[in-house]
């Protein structure tokens, strides 16, 4: 049983903690992209219709990538080169998304999914209820915990890293530095947009495999969330995204085990717990000061 | 975008509607509002079909513009009174949470003939029509009790509203007429639309051990799941077979079609009434899927009950029954209002959940 409980967090956590790691690099670049929703329904429509069109789930996964990466090009371009705003930007990136996908889904509606299958690692997954759990899932899953570590690892120990987030703190100094900050952020861009698309292929290929117009359901949103309240910190993206989860299944078993608590208040309780839970771990204004992206939003034309 | 497709059509039809004046026999607008996309495979589609139906029937009379993703709440208003603006003659929105908006437009523009699903407040221009679902929903029962090793089943629920209290009932009601000690797992998503929210519930209530599993939300996430995990389920407002070949026993499929050109002919030959619709199986405005995935002496049953209940033989809502606490509601051979089943914020005995209020 409590085996079955984990196994059901970690499909509904794994798509929240690919997106919200993807736009937590776009916003160390200091670009504040609010169309992860869109650019995750993109990749759920390119990742399901790849899959159908070659029958491989690993294609699909891949055409999610390349769906998400591309949608946001568009955000990068409006914002970077032509300087527009970046909010309303965002918040069109997500209206476009949810329409186009629409459009782009409408042939695959009602069709039978095509699920990516669980990679069992041998030897680690025979460990007893550990091995289960984390050793046999699929590439989506072992593909956020590897992002976990690599931005951490990017982001705080490599050179490229540190020049991304001078950038996010002070776009000017990083350009008289000599740092191409258009470029950069370009890149940031689309990785964020290739982890939202990654995390649309989860939905469209291992959470639910089918296409469903919405089917991100709002899931954009809550990795946007997730990201300032894990203060910019890939590691408590990760504890976030997995306390929201547990708590959005646990009422749902709360329910099914018949407690006896109004339903409406179980089904705000992830919301709630993870706001608070985060805002306990980053109750030190000084170091959320300093991790905050002073740039953050802020337009930026090159001087020379 | 689809939906600014058609708004944008709608104010270039505004515009154009000054301009074309002089072609006396245009076509009638009957628009529709819905809450989730067309393509959902449920609730929506169903709607859609109808919708669909109407324009076969009568495409040479009318139009059928329609808004999906309509979001219930404030937004809904500001949708509805702009499809009204754009010249329709009659406008039907199709969700419970649709009701107070459509109030609302429907005193503003008098001249426009509105009709709201499954709601309870009408006006001289506003009709309700409704689809008695719980007859469906005791005939799912039935085969649950009859289905089910454990005798348990699980119901993903939206809202705590009366409609879908109704069929919680209901469904208990069919399957206590075949087990005594049937009992009933209620998860509410509080949502009627997130295929993954949907499938956890499917997740939680079949790790709980149900063997069965029903919806009253609007995808075919739960089947799926269903489908996968091996159990058997139902599927709701659409025929779900395709999400689970080897697992849909029968599905309420609603069948809107019927109804729709019928009002729409009313609204044409100008004998539209403001009516307050409850039709049931026997007027075909809700259909049962092909009973499959079960032995015939099952099949035999449902069906029995399916003629049973269109000839007014069974009501499933007769006495004796009493409330979850015990309580006594109805008596012995006693039928339930409909105004009661329509405001219905009570379980009867042998749900296992608490109702939220």
């Amino acid at each position: 049983m409590f085996e079955a409980i984990l196994l059901t967090v970690i499909t509904a956590s794994t798509p929240l903690v690919i997106a919200a790691l993807g736009e937590l690099v776009t916003e160390r670049a200091g670009v504040l992209n609010l169309g992860v929703e869109g650019m995750m329904i993109m990749g759920a429509v390119c990742a399901f219709a790849t899959a159908q069109l070659t029958g491989s789930p690993y294609l699909g996964l891949l055409g999610g990538v390349f769906g998400g990466a591309a949608f946001s090009l568009l955000f990068g371009f409006l914002t970077l080169t032509l300087v527009a705003n970046q909010v309303a930007t965002g918040l069109a990136l997500t209206i476009l998304g949810l329409g186009l996908s629409g459009q782009i889904g409408e042939s695959f509606v009602g069709k039978p999914g095509i699920k990516l299958q669980p990679i069992a690692i041998p030897l680690l997954s025979d460990i007893p209820f550990v091995g289960r759990v984390l050793f046999a899932q699929d590439l989506t899953f072992y593909l956020s915990m590897a992002l976990v570590f690599g931005i951490g690892w990017f982001l705080f120990k490599s050179r490229a890293g540190l020049k991304l987030r001078a950038i996010g703190d002070s776009h000017a100094s990083a350009h008289a530095l000599g740092i191409n900050v258009i470029r950069t952020r370009y890149l940031a861009v689309m990785f964020g947009g290739a982890c939202a698309g990654l995390a649309g292929a989860q939905l469209s290929l291992v959470y639910t495999p089918q296409w469903v117009e919405n089917m991100s359901a709002g899931r954009g949103w809550i990795a946007l969330a997730l990201v300032v309240f894990a203060s910019w910190r890939p590691w408590r993206v990760l504890a976030g995204g997995y306390l929201f989860g547990a708590v959005t299944i646990g009422q749902l078993h709360a329910q099914a085990f018949g407690i006896g608590v109004p339903s409406q208040l179980l089904s705000a309780l992830p919301y709630a717990a993870t706001i608070v839970v985060l805002i306990i771990i980053s109750h030190n204004r000084r170091t959320t000061l300093i991790n905050t992206p002073a740039s953050l939003g802020k337009p930026f034309v090159p001087d020379r | 975008m689809k939906k600014l497709i058609i708004a944008l059509a709608a104010s270039a039809a505004l515009l154009g509607g000054f301009t074309s004046g002089a072609q006396a026999q245009e076509k009638k607008k009957v628009c529709f509002i819905y809450v989730g996309s067309r393509t959902d495979g449920g609730w929506t589609q169903a709607h859609d079909l109808g919708r669909q139906q109407l324009d076969k029937a009568l495409g040479a009379k009318v139009e059928t513009p329609f808004l999906e993703n309509v979001p219930e709440g404030p937004d809904a208003e500001r949708a509805i009174e702009r499809m009204a603006r754009s010249g329709c003659a009659m406008v039907f929105t199709t969700s419970f949470g649709f009701m107070d908006a459509t109030v609302k437009v429907a005193a503003k523009f008098p001249d426009i003939k509105f009709e709201h699903a499954t709601g309870f407040k009408a006006a001289p221009n506003l009709a309700t029509y409704n689809s008695r679902f719980y007859e469906g929903r005791y005939i799912q029962g039935q085969i649950a009790a009859k289905m089910s090793k454990k005798g348990l089943a699980g119901y993903i629920a939206s809202f705590p509203i009366p409609e879908v209290v109704m069929g919680i009932n209901a469904f208990e009601l069919g399957a206590k007429s075949v087990n005594p000690n049937f009992k009933l797992k209620v998860v509410w998503a509080n949502t009627w639309f997130d295929p993954g929210k949907e499938a956890d519930a499917a997740k939680a209530l079949i790790d709980q051990g149900v063997d069965i599993l029903t919806q009253h939300t609007d995808t075919t996430a739960p089947m799926q799941v269903a489908a996968e995990r091996g159990i058997l389920a139902f599927g709701q407002a659409s025929d779900m077979i395709a999400a689970g070949p080897k697992t849909q026993l029968t599905a309420i499929v609603d069948t809107w079609g019927a109804y729709y050109i019928k009002r729409a002919q009313a609204l044409l030959d100008g004998t539209w009434k403001s009516e307050q619709i409850w039709d049931g199986l026997k007027d075909g405005i809700l259909t049962m899927a092909p009973y499959t995935n079960m032995p015939d002496d099952v099949k035999a049953m449902a069906e029995e009950t399916e003629a049973k209940i269109k000839s007014g033989e069974l009501h499933p809502f007769t006495g004796p029954i009493n409330k979850q606490d015990g309580s006594a509601w109805l008596k012995a051979g006693e039928k339930a209002q409909d105004g009661v089943l329509l405001g219905m914020n009570f379980y009867i005995e042998g749900v296992d959940d608490k109702l939220p209020q």
